[in-house]
């Protein structure tokens, strides 16, 4: 059969650290902490009419065994993992095909390390048809074909009608070194086989044993490293300078800002509170997407615009109150050339070289009629870029725009009687009559 | 032992095929002094690891002491809500509209469907000429929806009030990657789109002319997955990919400007925090982890003994105190982002749970899997 290394390495002896390994090798180091003999499951021989039954242990040892080991809280969890280690043929019951965990005393046993997944087999049809074949030269009513199998053998005796001579000889010599073998060694090799057999041809097209096998077509091994070049390592060295120079802040002070959004939000996330009056999605009623949606904001979402300035640019409301407020003060210039180079940036790259002349005309240019200040280094940039207009020709300009309203305009506005009078729900925003749009 | 006779040759010969090298490659190396490489090697090295000492001397406490003093989670409930039938293989993503209750999907075969998730019908179907459709995503406007896959391509369809009509005819080809589209996503305009591909770079279009604005070179193998800042002000954006890399870009100059390299295997999907301050990431080494910009670390690990599979997605609540991962081994894992515990871990998925997104007002989110389905739940 088609296998890569046994010990999951690629051709150049690397490793194979691939995601699918990955997994492989977790679920390989739980199999040997439960083999262990100290501290694993206990495995014994369960004597059956007339036989022995060696080498087992029941699916609720395994359950318990994944409780108290891996601390899991919750049977259940342990019930899926185990399901899923069963599903990829670390264990499997010795009485059914359908490779799935019972929290009950069905009897499992360990696949030999041989038939692992991260062996990487890929059976063929050939090996399926040579291991059926052998299975039907083998006189024991516990190896029976099942009806599956049974129409597989049928479909595969059609197709490799030409060539059955040879899987016929094979089937002989594999059977024929198996009656060597100690009746016990036997009973447990046969049950592994068809264990392996039990992932690789599943018994029905929709098992979860079928669908472990599947992949992504992404994860594309990684192309064997080149070597860097010496303008790439060059590169690599003026990154790492630049991150070296970056201010950093001490962790106790981020983890004080991560603490702090959270709660300032806590609030506003339906998971933590329940929205008003209702979640839609619980309750089936939109009434909390309408309130939301309103030109009339609720006083929550009033208070919202308390917390940052983004929160009032992000809000149509907002930004018409904000709005309103910047022209009592004459300064309203300054917002709207903000939201100007907002939609120039959402506009087609096209539209951008004709846009930016009118931004310019209208905001900065010599006895423009929305003149606004900005400093004179962002002024000359900016003078310079709109020659060769770019989505980006204001950015300095509206950085420092952004700047100035955040620490001057902004504070005014939230403690502006207007807005107080708003949070505490003492006036109405009714339908604006002033245009929005820049 | 157990003794195993098959033979294939085509094994054997696929063997003997991986043993030719490069020559030509090799020639072109050896004009370069191999000293000067070396040199170079160990002070990149060098530098490299003098960051890393760097930004662990800021580390003067865990995040989860400081948080400490804030009230634990209560129990919770949370049912799906939805359930969303109707496409016939794996689903392998999804975008909420800003409306906040449709939503668009695709699937391995081609197919992307959007939904009312509220009533769950389904509003438009259409048939990609490719399969494993891995990326989609709803402009803004809520007019359109973006998607490709293994075409290598990302195409923009508009949404037409008129059933009749038939979409796959007003498909308009946006973008153009040199291997599979892994993700895409619009920036805040259906203008312009942001995607990342198989091809390791990641790359900004003009949806209207198809032309290239910027592209983002640095990720060593395929990029998976991409999220914008969500700031009003952004101009940044952070990718993830096979590589381990999660790296955070400025979209304007196309450079990179911040890296972390802390996860042990590919990095299947990336988001930021509600305030734009960190970013969260979901690994096929079964750990999510946050990463935060101005401490410019890694600050906490999300991971637990049992949980032994990939996450492939995760996404923050609104607060950004709970983060939502879903994983390979089909279930949902609910983590306190600010204790580093797991207060829920969800059933219900048959199959891995392949995509997962809050909805854009924290009501709800919804996860789509290999099971076909979608789940909307809260």
């Amino acid at each position: 059969m088609a296998q890569t290394n046994s010990f999951g390495q690629t051709s150049n002896g690397e490793a194979d650290d691939s995601p699918n390994m990955l997994v492989y090798r977790k679920m390989e180091d739980l199999i040997a902490r439960m083999q262990d003999e100290k501290t694993g499951i206990p495995i014994r021989t369960v004597k059956s009419f007339l036989s022995k039954i060696p080498s087992v242990f029941s699916g609720s040892d395994i359950v318990q065994w994944l409780v108290k080991n891996l601390t899991i809280e919750d049977q259940v969890e342990a019930l899926h993992l185990g399901t899923l280690m069963a599903a990829h043929g670390y264990f499997f019951p010795i009485s059914d095909h359908v490779l799935t965990l019972k929290d009950d005393g069905t009897f499992y046993r360990f696949q030999t390390p041989y038939f692992w997944p991260s062996n990487c087999w890929e059976p063929e049809n050939t090996d399926y048809a040579v291991y059926l074949c052998k299975r039907t030269m083998q006189n024991k009513a516990r190896l029976e074909l099942a009806d599956y199998e049974a129409e597989s053998l049928a479909r595969l005796q059609r197709a490799f009608a030409r060539k059955w001579e040879f899987i016929f000889m094979q089937a002989e010599a594999q059977a024929k070194v198996d009656k060597k073998r100690d009746k016990i060694e036997r009973k447990i090799l046969d049950s592994q086989e068809r264990a392996f057999w039990d992932v690789h041809r599943p018994v029905s097209v929709y098992g979860l044993q079928n669908d472990i096998r599947s992949h992504s077509p992404t994860h594309t091994p990684a192309p064997e490293a080149k070597q860097p070049t010496v303008e790439e390592l060059q590169e690599q060295i003026k990154f790492w300078q630049a991150q070296l120079d970056r201010h950093r802040l001490k962790m106790s002070k981020v983890a004080e800002g991560l603490l702090g959004y959270t709660e300032q939000y806590a609030d506003y996330d339906p998971f933590l509170s329940t929205p008003d009056p209702s979640n839609p999605w619980i309750s089936d009623d939109t009434t909390f997407w309408e309130l939301e949606a309103s030109k009339e904001p609720t006083q929550s979402r009033v208070k919202r615009w308390g917390f940052r300035m983004d929160e009032v640019l992000k809000d149509p409301a907002g930004r018409e109150q904000f709005l309103k407020f910047l022209e009592s003060e004459f300064s309203s210039e300054n917002l709207r050339f903000w939201l100007a180079v907002q939609e120039l940036k959402r506009r087609p790259i096209r539209e951008v070289p004709s846009r930016v002349q009118e931004i310019w005309q209208e905001f900065l240019a010599p006895g423009a009629p929305s003149a606004i200040n900005v400093d004179s280094k962002s002024y000359d940039k900016t003078t310079q870029n709109v020659k060769d207009p770019g989505r980006y020709a204001f950015e300095d300009a509206q950085e420092h725009i952004y700047m100035l309203m955040k620490s001057d305009s902004y504070s005014r506005f939230i403690r502006s009687s207007a807005y107080q009078e708003l949070l505490q729900a003492k006036k109405k925003v009714g339908p604006s009559t002033l245009s929005t749009k820049p | 032992n157990f003794c195993v006779i098959f033979i294939t040759f085509e094994g054997f010969l696929s063997r003997a095929g991986e043993a030719n090298f490069p020559l030509a490659k090799m020639a072109a190396q050896e004009v370069q002094p191999s000293e000067t490489i070396a040199k170079l090697k160990s002070e990149s090295e060098a530098l490299k690891t003098k960051l890393e000492e760097e930004r662990a001397k800021l580390h003067d406490v865990e995040l989860h002491q400081v948080a400490e003093k804030v009230d634990p989670l209560g129990q919770f409930v949370m049912k799906t809500r939805r359930t969303l039938k109707g496409h016939g293989n794996k689903v392998l993503c999804m975008d909420w509209c800003k409306d906040k209750r449709r939503i668009v999907s695709s699937s391995q075969d081609g197919k992307v469907i959007v939904w009312d998730a509220f009533t769950t019908n389904k509003e438009h179907a259409v048939t990609m000429p490719c399969t494993w459709v891995m990326a989609c995503a709803y402009a803004p406007s809520g007019c359109a929806v973006a998607c490709g896959g293994l075409d290598n391509k990302c195409s923009v369809y508009p949404l037409s009030l008129d059933k009749n009509e038939n979409l796959a005819a007003k498909k308009k080809s946006v973008a153009m990657h040199t291997n599979y589209l892994s993700a895409c996503s619009f920036t805040n305009s259906d203008m312009q789109i942001l995607t990342s591909s198989g091809d390791g770079t990641c790359a900004l279009w003009d949806v209207e002319s198809g032309q290239l604005l910027q592209s983002f070179h640095g990720h060593a193998a395929d990029v998976l997955c991409l999220d914008l800042a969500p700031s009003e002000t952004g101009n940044t954006f952070v990718s993830g990919g096979c590589d381990k890399k999660a790296n955070v870009w400025d979209m304007r100059s196309g450079q990179c400007i911040q890296s972390f390299e802390t996860h042990e295997s590919d990095i299947n999907s990336v988001r930021y925090y509600p305030s734009g301050d960190a970013f969260a990431s979901g690994s096929d080494d079964a750990t999510c982890r946050l990463y935060d910009l101005r401490a410019d670390r890694e600050v906490a690990i999300y991971s637990k003994e049992s949980i032994i599979f990939g996450a492939s997605s995760v996404d923050f609540s609104l607060s950004g105190r709970l983060l939502f991962g879903g994983y390979n081994d089909y279930t949902i894992n609910v983590w306190d982002v600010l204790k580093g515990t797991r207060v829920s871990i969800l059933f219900g998925h048959e199959n891995r749970v392949s995509t997962l997104r809050v909805s854009p007002d924290g009501t709800a989110f919804c996860s789509g899997s290999w099971d076909h389905t979608l789940r909307v739940r809260e």
